[in-house]
């Protein structure tokens, strides 16, 4: 993957922070991400993040596992090795209800969480680059792109981080 | 960051903490070498985990018969411990996920411990039906799997099958959600850390950097996560309780036991998690992020809990009476009066009354009556299972088979056992991990950290300091 150029301001305050984006916007300058130590409330809409669908697929998980539950034991006990157990048919849905709720819980949790962390490109033993080691502790980062941008573009950038109050502007390569 | 704050709410992060000193105070104790408490406290739990690993052997190799079960009483202390950790594991998974859907920020101080408590109680618990067969080497009988017997295929209409699957599920579920709160912290752990160290740290923080997007995505996922495990932390325990409903022995039969059980594991687990928590406050040093307000909270669930299990208890006497079903009516006045009345009255007077005393707001705010309560309610809780359980057992339909049950010293050795591998987890968990959830604690310092909020409050919120460009 090619290097990126990054131009990155560090606020001490995530309220600093929702105004500074709100500053972005008005100004028109492409963000290329915010990173901050712990959710901040507001900044989605402001970023254009739109909310995430993972509730969908986790309802498309959980019908998998109600699925499975449901004809899986619907086979064995009708197909496969009918067997009555204390003179109840050999179908007999009621009894299936605790297995189906566990599977349709167990898939949509697995199923989730695993989508979750593989559109995070997130995963056991995952390094990806750091901008600044305090991010995860008390700054919130405001970071544009400056790959082969022009001069004035990068101070547009420098200028607004500056206007916007950030405490330090940095730049890294990643 | 708009919400409104009530002035009279108390504050829950006290000690006028901004951002960088919540991490140095929630990372310091993994960071520094464990004290002398610590190595003693470790030292014992693993001698205690030995002893349990050694009496398991035992057992495998002599068989049930180093037990005391027999013909009459075929579930003993084995069955009692099962159901006591997974009851005690419910709290865990009812302070990170209900208090999270009810929007409780009070959960954010104890939801990390509580929930590394759920997952080393079921553990635990998960050790019993494993050893409890005997024949520990065909136990993956109990699994679904297409085998070479026909293939014959578990019984899906069995409780004790929906158990195997409803623990499984529990422990899988909890482990996720942990973990996924867990990484985060991990990539603060990583940023203040060096070498090895930060190696280790690097992996287990699976490349998290806080990006909004990722926070976004967090949040969803936690939420329907704690969506998830709401209705199944409910489920796990009435399906330990069909264990014994859906038999047909007095005393078990009955249609309450479901909500009772339920009740009753939220209230042992809160009572282990305040044993947890008095000690981790006081030895890690984080009474600003378990307050006394966090006591108070856990102790008032404790109380409705508590009196929930002590109306199940007389309803259960109320309904065997109006029943006019004289062997229902003889289980319960066995309970009461019979060979193990002591069981009986430990049970009345740890679960139902003792907890009473949190009616007093100054009770509820003491953490030495707090923490002799929590140990009284675990007892409590243990007996509850042993009078269900042996006692009902021991004085069946035909007295020519009634017998009496105590344990042997390998039953008991495995149960200290599993409180020694429980012990042990959890003093190996404060090392690795802040015990605190970190950015939780941080999201929720500007409308409950002692600046902002209570009588002492020095920040109105309406004026945020330090914002200096006007919102256009």
């Amino acid at each position: 993957m090619k290097n990126k150029e990054v131009l990155f301001g560090l606020y001490d305050d995530e309220e600093v922070l929702l105004s500074a984006v709100k500053e972005a916007k008005s100004r028109h300058l492409d963000i290329m991400d915010v990173y901050s130590p712990f959710p901040v409330h507001g900044l989605d809409p402001l970023l254009g993040l739109s909310e995430s669908r993972l509730h969908q697929a986790g309802f498309i998980y959980g019908a998998i596992g109600t699925l499975t539950a449901f004809l899986f034991m619907t086979w064995v006990f009708t197909r496969d090795w009918p067997l009555i157990f204390g003179g109840k048919p050999y179908w007999s849905v009621p009894a299936f209800i605790p297995i189906i709720f566990e599977l349709t819980v167990l898939f949509a949790s697995i199923g989730m969480v695993v989508t979750y962390y593989a559109i995070n490109g997130q995963g056991p033993g995952v390094t990806n680059p750091v901008l600044d080691d305090r991010i995860t502790d008390d700054k919130f980062c405001i970071a544009f792109e400056v790959n082969g941008a022009n001069e004035s573009t990068v101070s547009s950038f420098r200028n607004f981080l500056k206007d916007s109050g950030a405490s330090e502007i940095r730049t890294k390569t990643i | 960051m708009s919400a409104i704050i009530s002035p009279i709410r108390e504050p829950l992060i006290t000690g006028n903490k901004n951002y960088h000193q919540i991490t140095e105070d929630i990372c310091a104790p993994s960071e520094r070498t464990p004290s002398l408490a610590w190595v003693v406290a470790f030292i014992v739990a693993v001698s205690f985990l030995s002893f349990g690993v050694f009496c398991i052997l035992w057992t495998i190799w002599f068989g049930i018969g180093t037990w005391n079960l027999n013909r009459t009483v075929g579930w003993g202390w084995d069955i009692t411990n099962f159901v006591w950790w997974i009851g005690i594991g419910h709290a865990g998974t009812l302070i990170s996920a209900i208090l999270l859907l009810f929007r409780q920020k009070w959960r954010t101080g104890v939801n990390r411990a509580a929930e590394a408590m759920t997952i080393f109680a079921v553990l635990c618990a998960a050790l019993f039906p494993g050893i409890h067969v005997g024949r520990i080497w065909v136990v993956f009988y109990f699994f679904p799997y297409p085998n070479s017997r026909g293939p014959l295929w578990v019984n899906f209409n069995s409780p004790l099958l929906w158990d195997l699957f409803a623990i499984s599920t529990y422990f899988t579920v909890s482990l996720l959600f942990w973990y996924t709160g867990l990484v985060p912290d991990f990539a603060t752990l990583r940023d203040r850390a060096s070498g090895l160290r930060k190696k280790l740290y690097n992996f287990l923080s699976f490349g998290w950097t806080g990006a909004a997007k990722h926070w976004l995505r967090f949040e969803s996922l936690s939420l329907v996560l704690a969506g998830l495990a709401t209705p199944l932390v409910l489920s796990v325990h009435t399906i330990v309780s069909f264990d014994f409903a859906t038999s047909v022995i007095p005393g078990w039969h009955t249609t309450i036991f479901p909500p009772y059980f339920v009740a009753g594991a939220i209230f042992s687990g809160f009572a282990m998690v305040l044993t947890l928590m008095v000690i981790t406050r006081k030895v890690l040093k984080l009474e600003d992020y378990i307050t006394v307000e966090h006591i108070d909270s856990m102790n008032k669930v404790i109380l409705l809990t508590g009196t929930i299990v002590g109306v199940a208890y007389l309803t259960e006497l109320f309904i065997a009476w109006y029943s006019g079903y004289i062997y229902e009516q003889f289980a319960f006045m066995n309970r009461v009066q019979g060979i193990y009345w002591w069981a009986y009255v430990a049970m009345m007077s740890c679960n139902v009354l003792s907890p009473q005393i949190f009616w007093s707001s100054k009770m509820r705010r003491n953490v030495t009556v707090t923490f002799m309560m929590s140990i009284f309610v675990n007892i409590g809780m243990w007996f509850e299972r042993f009078v269900i359980i042996p006692t009902t057992l021991a004085r069946d339909y035909l007295p020519s088979s009634w017998s009496y049950y105590s344990p042997t010293w390998v039953e008991i050795g495995i149960f200290l056992g599993t409180l020694g591998i429980f012990f042990t987890m959890y003093l190996a968990f404060t090392r690795v991990a802040p015990v605190v959830a970190i950015a939780e604690v941080k999201a929720i310092l500007k409308s409950a950290g002692n600046q902002y909020t209570g009588e002492h409050a020095k920040h109105s919120h309406a004026a945020p300091h330090g914002a200096e460009i006007k919102a256009h």
